[in-house]
């Protein structure tokens, strides 16, 4: 009985079991890649002493806080649905169509005679029936994800300039446009924010805590293995896309609030966004792994430098450049901390 | 005895895929408690039938009863819900899960029915790991950092996951050890003794004489035999049922001794070392010479081939072709000096999946058939043709995709990958894993035949009768230590087994 046992316990030195202790401490905290998470935790306190000392007036003010965290929060609700979809194997590029789409069909005159509930109930619906074709083209009619989401984009996209003709569709409903105002900060902390923390504490427990999450690593991991473990792999790669449709209705309706109105314009490039952030956070773009605290960090790092670059007066294009050097950088440090990666 | 009605008949199981006939008409019958073992050579069907079985393929035609019922398997689920767990062929684990994670996916304890507890999951698993006798495997630990042995254990503690009353066990004694081999033979024991029935599929005929009740063989996509007595029948006939000739399980003949001592060696390990995994290593490789390396899994037998190989980065020492050093952990620098290496895990390290038969063998030889960038994919085609024909692989297509190839026929593409590079030292690791008697006598010539042409083999595998017919000189290693060299003539089975667990030969 004991015999057996010897020779793979001299394959696993106390050391490798050691570290499993720190890394299952990590995967409950959904943190699966502790170096990685903290470099970028790292990055943030970086980027807000860089904030601090630049402009130090501005930046720092509880104002100019509040307004990166808003910012945050309408892409930061997207990067959650994103993260969900590439941990399951998947990709989606019509997140920011989805969520033009949504913005303009919420805001149309009809859909603001029913006020707050009618403009919020739309904004979701529409989101979640773009996630549903997306879907439904993915699980049962076998389009790459790639493929189906690209046509996507370009429809919906098409769709919302239809409804618009391009122009602003102002709201005025005012329920929906005091949720954006001060007075309805609760303790300082815009709704918004809230909304995005509430949908991040969610995606964090659905991913880490339930059948749901699991399979979705599954079906990303290892789509074969996870179907003769009895895992429907269509029917899981459906509700992901569903999820992500739904964060983009979500994320069109904090776009609403925040703007005040409704545009074919909103979420241009969201989706290479919400992507970046989640591939920085410590997402695998193949699928397989994936966390929601790393992806929350991750939208955090690209608002604050684009606050900072604002706030210094310097051209978008330097800006887009240390995106491109920070999403580079991130994926380094992500090779070098991949376990068993010689 | 009253006859008690069987727990599972399969009868007539037809199975085709598109240019294929994988099953043409199976039966099979096992009982309550029984050993039941498949044998077949690769490709006979044995993984379609128990896929069948286990709900991941539908059958064109056939019946299945279970327990006396007709029954449809239509998904994995199904098969589950009546007690029936498959440990398949290729390890059909999720490496980003934990060990935990991957024994209850699927079936997790929940409460409200989609909240995990993690913590009953980890405390059953671990109760089914000390069930294994494998303690030491944390349940947290992800699967993606086990080696193929330990992650062969998660896959039978999943399958004891389940309320079983049947569990199919494809190869499962493939990675193993054979002291890990005894320790499935005493759950095995362990399980029919409560009732269950096992269907145990191997290519080795000494495990199906000590465990098997019955057997049953296919060949070509049919139950040639159904139920002979596993331990009685004599093994000329089960070769002959499953191969349809005599086959000779026999090694071929070694060239005369001192024959290689003469000329210079071709490849030279001077204090090759990795901290943790093998203590400095010496070892010479003359042209002609075979030299195996015998050893438990996890005694650092693939770390030194791939260390020489350049995949892995030394610690410290050398390794010279011809006199000329390499440098360390370059495996480009390797290949150009005529390194070949066929690896332990051929579907992550040696194939492309989803190629065909002809690019897999044809991939590291490119440059070859190409002129100025071109390929000739005629001369491409059929040189790799002609590599897979002298395996006998089956089917005998070049252009059959490689996923769809039955194991055994997999790891032949691999090794026909080498064959058709022509280099000076050839590193096999586990050559014959999964492959069949027929194939696995055909596969020794062409090594020694190899040999006498002039490479030089350096040989890795779990089955010592292996190592020791084929190769001409043997080290044995222990815990990442040579602990002896010798002459493989002078040497036997036992005498080897010793030094791989006690380090020092017994008088
Ligand atoms: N998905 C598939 N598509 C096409 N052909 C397939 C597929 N799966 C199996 N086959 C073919 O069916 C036949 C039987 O394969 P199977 O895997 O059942 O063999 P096996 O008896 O398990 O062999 P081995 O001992 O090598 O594991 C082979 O010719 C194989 O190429
Ligand atoms: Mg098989």
């Amino acid at each position: 009985m004991t015999q057996p046992a010897t020779a793979a316990q001299k394959e696993t030195p106390t050391s490798a079991a050691k570290s499993a202790r720190g890394q299952e401490i990590s995967r409950r905290l959904g943190l699966r890649w502790d170096v990685r998470s903290l470099s970028l935790l790292g990055v943030l306190v970086v980027l807000v002493a860089v904030g601090g000392i630049t402009a130090p007036d501005e930046f720092l003010a509880t104002s100019n806080l509040q307004l990166v965290l808003t910012q945050a929060s309408v892409i930061g609700v997207v990067t959650v649905g994103m993260t969900f979809v590439i941990t399951g194997g998947g990709i989606d590029l019509s997140v920011g169509a989805i969520v033009a789409l949504a913005s303009v069909w919420a805001t149309t005159v009809a859909t603001q005679e029913f006020g707050f509930a009618g403009i919020l109930f739309t904004a979701v619906i529409v989101g979640v029936g773009c996630g549903l074709v997306n879907g439904l083209l993915i699980a049962y009619g076998r389009l790459v994800p790639f493929i189906a989401t690209l046509a996507m984009l370009a429809s919906a996209r098409g769709l919302a300039l239809q409804i618009t003709d391009g122009s602003t569709q102002i709201v005025a409903v005012d329920s929906v446009l005091d949720l954006g105002a001060r007075d309805a900060y609760v303790l300082g902390v815009p709704p918004l924010v809230l909304i995005f923390a509430a949908v991040t504490v969610i995606g964090w427990l659905l991913l880490n805590r339930t059948t749901f999450g699991r399979r979705t690593v599954a079906v990303g991991g290892n789509a074969e293995a996870a179907r003769l473990a009895g895992i429907d792999v269509r029917r899981q790669r459906l509700y992901l896309y569903l999820l992500s449709g739904l964060c983009c209705g979500i994320a069109a309706f904090m776009l609403i609030v925040l703007a005040g109105s409704g545009q074919n314009t909103n979420g241009n490039l969201y989706e290479l966004d919400a992507i970046a952030a989640a591939i920085i956070g410590g997402t695998l773009l193949s699928g397989g792994r994936g966390t929601i605290l790393g992806s929350v960090l991750g939208v955090l790092v690209f608002t604050t430098i684009t606050n900072i670059f604002a706030l210094n007066n310097l051209e978008t294009a330097v800006q887009q450049i240390a995106k491109g050097a920070i999403i580079v950088a991130a994926v380094l440090v992500q090779r070098r901390s991949m376990p068993g990666d010689a | 005895m009253a006859p008690q009605p069987p727990l599972l008949t399969m009868s007539g199981i037809t199975k085709s895929f598109p240019g294929v006939r994988a099953l043409d008409g199976v039966d099979l019958e096992v009982q309550a408690g029984e050993v039941h073992c498949l044998l077949g050579q690769n490709g006979a069907g044995k993984s379609t039938l128990i896929k069948v079985l286990a709900g991941a393929h539908q059958p064109d035609s056939g019946e299945i009863t279970w327990r006396g019922e007709p029954v449809t398997l239509r998904s994995p689920i199904a098969a589950m819900r009546l007690g029936i767990a498959t440990i398949y062929q290729e390890l059909d684990l999720i490496e980003g899960l934990s060990v935990a994670e991957n024994v209850f996916l699927g079936h997790e304890p929940t409460s409200a029915g989609f909240v995990v507890r993690g913590s009953v999951a980890r405390a059953a698993t671990a109760q089914l790991l000390r069930r294994l006798g494998h303690s030491e495997i944390d349940p947290a630990r992800l699967v993606g950092d086990l080696s193929a042995a330990q992650q062969q254990i998660v896959s039978m503690a999943r399958a004891l996951s389940h309320d079983v009353r049947l569990i199919v066990m494809d190869e499962p004694s493939a990675a193993l050890d054979p002291e890990e081999v005894d320790n499935l033979f005493r759950i095995v024991g362990d399980l029919t003794a409560d009732g269950v029935a096992v269907i145990y599929i191997s290519h080795r005929l000494e495990e199906i004489r000590r465990i098997g009740r019955r057997v049953t063989v296919l060949k070509e996509g049919r139950s040639v035999a159904g139920g002979l007595p596993a331990e009685s029948t004599p093994t000329e006939e089960v070769v002959a049922l499953m191969t349809g000739r005599n086959v000779e399980y026999v090694f071929p003949e070694r060239p005369e001794a001192g024959f290689a001592a003469g000329s210079e060696p071709v490849l030279k390990v001077e204090g090759l070392t990795r901290r943790g995994e093998f203590a400095p290593v010496d070892l010479e490789l003359r042209p002609g010479e075979i030299v195996g390396l015998a050893g438990l899994v996890g005694s650092g037998r693939s770390e030194i081939l791939e260390t020489i190989y350049g995949a892995r980065k030394p610690d410290g020492g050398r390794v010279l072709v011809d006199g000329a050093p390499l440098r360390p952990g370059s495996v480009r620098a390797a290949v150009r000096a005529g390194i070949g290496l066929a690896p332990e895990e051929r579907k992550a390290q040696g194939l492309l999946m989803l190629e065909s038969v002809s690019s897999n063998v044809s991939v590291s030889t490119l440059s070859r058939f190409a002129r100025a960038g071109w390929l000739d994919r005629r001369t491409e085609r059929a040189a790799a043709h002609q590599a897979v024909r002298e395996l006998s692989l089956r089917p005998d297509n070049p252009d059959a995709a490689i996923r769809t190839l039955s194991g055994g026929n997999q790891q032949k593409a691999v090794l026909a990958r080498w064959l058709l590079r022509g280099c000076k030292v050839l590193l096999l690791d586990e050559p014959t894993r999964g492959v069949d008697i027929g194939a696995r006598a055909e596969l020794y010539a062409v090594i020694r035949r190899l040999a006498d042409e002039g490479l030089a083999v350096l040989l890795v595998s779990s089955e010592v009768p292996e190592v020791l017919g084929l190769a001409d000189r043997v080290l044995v290693l222990r815990e990442g230590s040579v602990v002896h060299t010798a002459d493989a003539r002078e040497l036997d089975e036992h005498r080897v087994l010793d030094l791989v667990m006690e380090g020092s030969p017994t008088p």
